[in-house]
């Protein structure tokens, strides 16, 4: 049997110089992901980290696995084909808001569907950090930027539910500061089969510095976020005093804690599709706070095995014969000797 | 009126009908029959745009033309010796192919007040009495009611007995050219295996066709096309795209790699999805994609991870593939992209022919980013090419680019087929573990780079469309680094020319007098055009391009050994500028955007007019 390699951290390092920011967020998630990938025994010859471009893209070149940056928007579509032909190895996509839902939405939604045993960390920092500031798919209307100066007019996606309608099998929210909740949030995605999607907000303090302070202030996230934790009754604010969020036939309500039936308490299934459809609604207007963690997963098929499976039922017989009756066709004729 | 019989060397056959009408799979027949028995042929397809264009009109007709002889055939046909005409308008519109005196062989029940409505044909015309008077020989014949009297105790539904008449045809144009119709009734045999009423339907009408031809006395001569005398081997007839998608599988296997294939819908490419579609059991993955660009980033990606990948479209499919065809000159990967030429611009003439991708194939990129192109000459030439691009692929790690076309893409010959232990085995360059230490873009004597592939321990590293460093492949920014890696990519695929054979002009002169340069599909045609005209004590040569890039290192000196050179193309004029400004002679061009083919007297009297003017 072969012998499981045993690293560290340090083996998912390369000798490149990380080159972003001082203080961008995405410093943060690098650590998370190089201290996560010993943790998940993963073997650096059978882990390969694909991006597209833009700041999060140059992710690959400072893990030391196999790893290809290639071009705006595609990361999902060459990690499908990677995936298609080569279903032993562990694939990480990495992207972000311009290039996973700008140039390369269609691509995402199209993965999402067929469901690979990939993970997708979309690093959402609302903005173009590359191209030097303009406003992207998941600014939020009404932005100033570069591009934008009367702000923009256009509508923003919401990730959650843009996943949910593309029917991803998994969807998690995460945000940078938040290393511990993100470490493990990746490896709930890493341990999901199928294709998971984490949202992982990621402060751009060149361009949209703050732009998640309401969900990172220490003073601020207690009423702006919800911990989801599958099981536990979704709750937020004064840990002293908490309000309940409260699931009665569908309509979603808020209740002191303290004061309110157990029974109608919202309690996290991160397997209902509906319960999923409304978390990724719950704060599109900021009345409820924002989710973070699994907001929905389910047992799908995966693609690679329903293509191995239907190999199995073709029953190649791999042999030179096979090859030239395939040349020949069964139409063919001798001429002379 | 008793049919003598006559001998021919060559002859052509247009059926041409509504695309209801079943066509494709009469002329399609009737190459498998004809080959069978020993000729040379090549065949045309050409069918509408739309899929059921309004039955009856001139958008609507379907044609299938197939050239056929007991000596070489190399095109389609120029002009037709016998047009069957189902309806008025495949009549109308295709009587002008006919030669002086040619054959037409009319449904007589195609050509009512409604038929010649529906052609956009005033109703009081006549339109068979126009064709006699116009020196053609008219043979006419009531299809549809023979049809459906032979088929009056079948069982079928009128819509169904009618739609056998095409069989009827084809049983009468069997009897017309000397061939049996036993080849085609087992095909029905398999086809309606299942259907017994249509099956034995479409064989009695087969066989009363056949009949008719010999009991009616329709027909002034019966021909006869001997057999050609083709090289000893083994034959079979096939179309551009199979050989190409065979030729493909074939050198995966020769490669000892999957063959990963990923596409998008597009016309006329996508007979190559279908055929590998269909053979997964050889160790195919096809991968119908969500548009272009997920289908070539894909076979990227199957690339890194060790497949022989590929990817095929036509112009505007090429077009949106461009960025990451750049990718891939970059991470120098293996990687062949097919192009199945189509008339452009934009969506152009989706189902017609046309060369005018070349400059999009040699230039159409950002950057210096040159990479092997090469074009197939003839359906059965598609599986060397494609079998020669995926080893160039292969062993130089680089993206190849197969020029093809509609006309060779649905056009069908015979083809002598090799035996796949007379291939040779292709050696990718691969980084084994017990290699040691890995530098991607460490270069071997021929400039190519190791490709280690995930999975081989020791050699994890990263690659990506950024420039890179020589020989680490890190990102580098620096400015002598560029023009250093620029010109390492640039050799590398210049060596790829070290590999061709002397280049030899195809026939005729072997010096002086005027060089016709082809390339592409109009081989057959300008193959023709030549051999007529040197029999005839012209000094005229042909040179067939295969490799469109990197240019073969003897062209230059062969070109030298003529005084003219033409270069006829279904562009205005590609080649041509590459030609001169490489080689600095003052060739000129013969230029046609008809989405058809030239035919070969177009070739000639090009040839002649500038042979004359320079006397």
């Amino acid at each position: 049997m072969k012998q499981v390699k045993s690293y560290t951290s340090k083996d998912f390092a390369t000798d490149q110089e990380v080159r972003w920011c001082p203080g961008c967020g995405d410093y943060g998630i690098l650590k998370q992901v190089r201290d996560l990938m010993p943790e998940l025994g993963l073997e650096r010859e059978k882990t390969v980290f694909i991006s597209g471009i833009g700041c999060s893209s140059r992710f690959p070149y400072y893990m030391n696995t196999y790893g290809l940056h290639s071009i705006h928007g595609r990361a999902t579509s060459l990690a499908t084909g990677l995936k298609m032909t080569r279903s032993d190895l562990s694939v990480w996509i990495i992207t972000g808001d311009g290039d996973g839902m700008s140039i390369g939405g269609n691509h995402l939604i199209h993965l999402l569907r067929r469901n690979p045993n990939v993970n997708i960390l979309l690093f959402n920092n609302e903005i173009y950090g590359l191209t030097k500031g303009q406003f992207s798919p998941t600014s939020e209307q009404g932005k100033q930027t570069r591009s934008s100066p009367w702000g923009t007019v256009d509508h923003p996606f919401n990730l959650s539910a843009l996943a949910l309608g593309a029917d991803a099998s998994f969807f998690a929210r995460t945000v940078d500061r938040e290393s511990k909740h993100l470490r493990e949030t990746l490896r709930q995605a890493h341990e999901h089969k199928g294709a998971s999607l984490v949202e992982i907000y990621q402060n751009c303090n060149v361009f949209n510095d703050g732009t998640f302070s309401a969900f990172t202030d220490k003073e601020r996230k207690q009423q702006n976020t919800l911990h989801l934790e599958e099981g536990s009754p979704l709750r937020f604010g004064d840990p002293e005093k908490p309000v309940v969020l409260t699931w009665k036939n569908g309509a979603v309500g808020a209740e002191e804690m303290g004061a309110s039936d157990p029974g109608s308490h919202w309690i996290h299934d991160p397997y209902d599709r509906a319960k999923a459809q409304a978390l990724s609604r719950l704060s599109d207007d900021m009345t409820y706070p924002r989710p973070f963690g699994v907001l929905y997963r389910e047992e799908r098929a995966v693609y690679e095995d329903l293509l191995a499976e239907q190999q199995k039922v073709i029953a190649p017989k791999r042999t030179a014969d096979d090859l030239d009756a395939l040349i020949s066709g069964d139409a063919f004729w001798q001429v002379g000797q | 009126m008793k049919a003598g019989s006559k001998d021919l060397a060559k002859a052509t056959v247009l059926f041409a009908g509504d695309s209801g009408d079943g066509m494709q799979l009469t002329g399609g027949q009737f190459t498998q029959t004809t080959a069978l028995s020993g000729n040379d042929l090549n065949t045309f397809p050409d069918f509408p745009a739309e899929i059921r264009a309004p039955a009856g009109t001139v958008p609507g007709v379907s044609g299938f033309k197939i050239h056929f002889g007991s000596a070489k055939v190399y095109t389609a046909g120029d002009q037709v010796d016998t047009l069957v005409a189902m309806n008025a308008a495949a009549l109308s519109s295709q009587m002008d192919q006919l030669k002086e005196g040619g054959l037409i062989i009319a449904n007589s029940n195609g050509m009512d007040a409604r038929n010649l409505r529906l052609a956009g044909i005033n109703e009081d015309r006549d339109l068979l009495g126009e064709a006699e008077q116009r020196g053609f020989e008219l043979v006419s014949v009531e299809i549809t009611r023979l049809t459906k009297e032979a088929l009056k105790d079948s069982p079928l539904s009128n819509k169904d007995k009618d739609r056998a008449k095409n069989m009827f045809t084809l049983g009468l144009v069997y009897w017309l050219y000397d061939r049996e119709p036993e080849r085609t009734e087992r095909f029905l045999e398999k086809r309606f295996a299942d259907q017994e009423d249509i099956r034995e339907a479409n064989i009695k009408v087969l066989r009363a066709g056949h009949h008719y031809g010999e009991t009616a006395e329709l027909f002034r001569n019966r021909f006869s096309v001997p057999p050609a005398d083709l090289a000893p081997g083994r034959y079979r007839n096939i179309k551009g795209n199979q050989a190409l998608s065979i030729g493909l599988i074939t050198a995966a296997h020769k490669s000892g790699l999957e063959l990963f294939y990923a596409g998008y819908p597009i016309t006329p490419a996508s007979d190559i999805l279908h055929e590998l579609a269909r053979s997964k059991a050889y160790g195919v993955q096809a991968f119908q994609a969500e548009d272009e660009i997920a289908a070539i980033t894909a076979a990227i990606g199957a690339a890194f991870g060790g497949s022989l990948a590929v990817t095929a479209s036509s112009g505007p499919g090429i077009a949106l593939k461009t960025e990451a065809l750049g990718l891939a000159v970059m991470l120098e990967l293996p990687l062949v992209v097919v192009n199945v030429q189509r008339g452009g611009p934009s969506t152009g003439l989706p189902t017609k022919t046309e060369q005018s991708d070349l400059g999009q194939a040699l230039f159409g990129r950002n950057g210096e980013a040159p990479l092997p192109v090469l074009s197939c000459a003839s359906p059965k030439d598609a599986f060397d090419v494609a079998f020669e691009a995926c080893q160039i692929a292969l062993e130089h790690m680089t993206p190849v680019m197969i020029l093809s076309d509609g006309y060779i893409a649905n056009g069908s010959e015979p083809w002598k087929f090799p035996s796949s232990s007379e291939l040779p085995e292709i050696q990718p360059p691969v980084h084994k573990a017990e290699d040691g230490d890995y530098t991607p873009y460490k270069r071997d004597e021929k400039g190519v780079r190791k490709w280690a592939i995930p999975g081989t321990a020791g050699a994890e590293h990263r690659i990506g469309g950024l420039e890179k460093q020589a020989e680490t492949g890190h990102v580098s920014y620096d400015s002598e680094n560029h023009q250093q890696m620029v010109r390492e990519r640039k050799e590398k695929v210049e060596r790829v020319a070290h590999g061709y054979a002397a280049q030899e002009v195809s026939c005729g002169s072997k010096k002086g007098g005027l060089l016709v340069i082809s390339w592409g599909s109009t081989y057959g045609a300008v193959r023709t055009a030549v051999e007529r005209l040197h029999k005839n004590g012209i000094a005229v040569g042909q040179y067939h391009l295969r490799h469109l890039h990197p240019l073969p290192s003897d062209l230059g000196k062969l070109i030298e050994r003529y005084d003219q050179w033409l270069i006829p193309e279904l562009n205005e004029g590609q080649l041509l500028q590459l030609i001169r400004s490489t080689y600095l002679v003052d060739a000129k061009g013969l230029n046609k955007v008809q989405g058809v083919p030239f035919a070969h007297r177009e070739v000639e009297e090009a040839i002649v007019g500038m042979i004359n003017e320079k006397k």
